[in-house]
């Protein structure tokens, strides 16, 4: 087990944001978290990256304690965030993006650097057409593409990705769930928040489904694709 | 065998600038040497100081995209720190300058430190009202900082005997100093360290996702604008031989601002430029007296309307639209 949460909560100010809940992540897996607007999945993985501030529960990663350690420590032991709504560095250039990744390191080699980019564009080598142009000027997809490379340039063993099909036309959402596929071949464990559950759970090896800041349902990814209650809620049936 | 011609031309670029580089600094070494008047060595001098000043004011405007306007109370301190300890202790130039860069750090720290949580126009108050605090401590502060009276007859240094009290000589030490400082801030900035400014000013939620401590490196960023500040107010002081509270006013501040804004934000040259154009236009407004500031006033309106990223701001300019895309322009605070 790479990743243990257990009885997490998260509040904003009076507000629950998340009530106790509970996950688990294995290595090589990729795990879904699925459930409406304002169910508590960013808070989930805000929380988990430190970047929020926990109210109760625990977090071990590797199993190592990691509850109380500031978001760049727990960034150091393996844990890459890639958040919501992309946040890439518009005035700078792919490359520069990508070098960013990179910065917590304090001695990476130049040769590090360009091993893991020419490892990051055998899987993106639509980011290598575009290595000197600005990351403002790529479109949707693409800065998804490099908000996730980026990620990757960390060489984490565990990526949460935040919703990385929001705001993107469906072919493109299917470009990016082929890519999450093959991030899981080379070898990484992956915790994926979606909205777009059906794409989710045709991926995920596991999914969690949260509502109102709890754990109403988990189990197999196929198996919640085909259970009525989560059709009803979040596939339109 | 044959090497490719693009590595070549790399070599040829890199050993161009550097020898470029020396010449250009061989150059500056020798303007002493034409016997110019005294009052256009002045001018240079004030140049060079204020390329440090600005210089230092765009590490943390231009690259941590933290907003200071309080540059000048930093300033402030390095000069009262630099004159009082030669006029009470009779303490050495060489040792009271490093001491005037330390103590405007050590400030810098105490601004910044409940600051590092603020962003934007709420930091930029902060720093206004801790440089107007500074102020009004040397106005107020009669035993140690002669209070409205200023401090006089701050000593010239003296190395091996050769007395810098002339501005034909002082312009060495400045001189020196924006060098050291250029080439200093220049390796920073391309390292680790100034990747993860810049990464805190162009997004500071992906910089900490990214597992950047931005409070320390912002912190650190603040530290290093205001040590060079301080280092510039230091050298400031025994070479205009007379200090007083009124010279480290908000107007100073915007003064410093005025320049990085015109040369450009978050660029090397940016700064330089900047404290060019803004002495020169000094200089050649004289007859106008006060009405120089209208000038500055309707360029500073006139650059953002046609430039905002500064004549230097090449990397951000029209030319480079298509790599940035338009929607920049919307985006930028």
């Amino acid at each position: 087990m790479i990743l243990e949460v257990e009885n997490l909560s998260v509040n904003y100010g009076h507000v629950a944001a998340l009530s106790g809940i509970s996950l688990t992540v294995d290595q090589g897996e990729i795990v879904t978290l699925i459930g409406s607007n304002g169910a508590g999945k960013t808070s989930t993985l805000m929380a988990i990256s430190g970047l929020a501030e926990k109210a109760g529960g625990t977090v071990r990663f590797k199993g190592k304690d990691i509850t109380d350690l500031q978001p760049h420590a727990i960034a150091r032991l393996g844990i890459c965030h890639v958040p919501e709504g992309r946040h890439i560095f518009p005035a700078l250039s792919v490359k520069e993006n990508l070098i960013a990744g990179t910065v917590r390191e304090e001695k990476i080699s130049r040769q590090e650097i360009v091993r893991r980019m020419d490892e990051v564009f055998r899987l993106f080598p639509r980011l290598k057409e575009r290595i000197n142009q600005g990351g403002g000027s790529l479109s949707g997809g693409e800065q998804q593409m490099l908000a996730i490379a980026r990620g990757m340039m960390m060489n984490p063993d565990l990526m949460m990705l935040d919703e990385p099909s929001l705001g993107l036309a469906p072919i493109i959402v299917e470009e990016i769930f082929d890519l999450i596929l093959k991030i899981k071949k080379a070898g990484k464990t992956i915790l994926l928040i979606e909205q777009n559950a059906a794409m989710a759970l045709q991926v995920a090896d596991r999914g969690y489904v949260l509502v109102n800041g709890r754990i109403t349902q988990q189990g197999r990814g196929v198996d919640l694709l085909h259970n009525d209650e989560v059709r009803r809620a979040y596939l339109g049936e | 065998m044959t090497i490719p011609p693009s590595i070549s031309a790399l070599f040829q670029k890199k050993g161009m600038r550097i020898s470029l580089g020396i010449l250009g600094i061989a150059l500056l070494a020798l303007i002493p040497q034409l016997n110019l008047k005294s009052y256009y060595m002045g001018v240079l001098c004030r140049i060079l100081l204020y390329t440090i000043l600005a210089g230092s004011l765009n590490v943390i405007n231009g690259y941590s995209g933290q907003f200071n306007i309080g540059h000048a109370g930093f300033f402030g301190i390095g000069a009262y720190t630099s004159a009082i300890l030669s006029l009470q202790l009779k303490m050495p130039f060489w040792i009271a300058l490093p001491i005037s860069g330390l103590l405007a750090m050590i400030v810098g720290l105490i601004v910044a430190l409940p600051t590092l949580r603020l962003k934007g126009i709420y930091l930029a108050i902060v720093t206004l009202g801790a440089s107007e605090i500074i102020r009004l401590i040397a106005l107020n502060w009669m035993s140690l900082t002669g209070g409205p009276n200023g401090l006089r007859g701050i000593p010239a240094p003296v190395l091996f005997g050769l007395k810098f009290s002339r501005s034909q000589q002082y312009y060495y030490i400045f001189l020196v100093l924006s060098l050291v400082f250029y080439f200093m801030t220049r390796r920073i900035i391309q390292s680790r360290i100034g990747r993860a400014w810049i990464s805190i000013r162009e997004d500071e939620t992906a910089a900490r996702s990214l597992g950047v401590e931005t409070m320390r490196f912002k912190a650190a960023n603040f530290m290093y604008g205001a040590f060079w500040a301080g280092i510039a107010g230091g050298a400031f002081s025994p070479y205009f031989k007379f200090i007083s509270s009124d010279m480290f006013s908000l107007d100073e501040g915007f003064n410093i601002l005025s320049m990085v804004i015109i040369g450009g934000q978050g660029t090397l040259a940016g700064p330089i430029v900047g404290a060019i154009i803004v002495n020169f236009l000094t200089e050649f407004l004289r007859p106008i007296s006060q009405y120089r500031l209208v000038v500055y006033a309707i360029l500073i309106i006139a650059m953002m309307w046609l430039r905002p990223q500064g004549l230097v701001g090449v990397s951000k300019s029209v030319l480079a639209e298509r790599r940035f895309g338009r929607s920049r322009r919307v985006h930028r605070r």
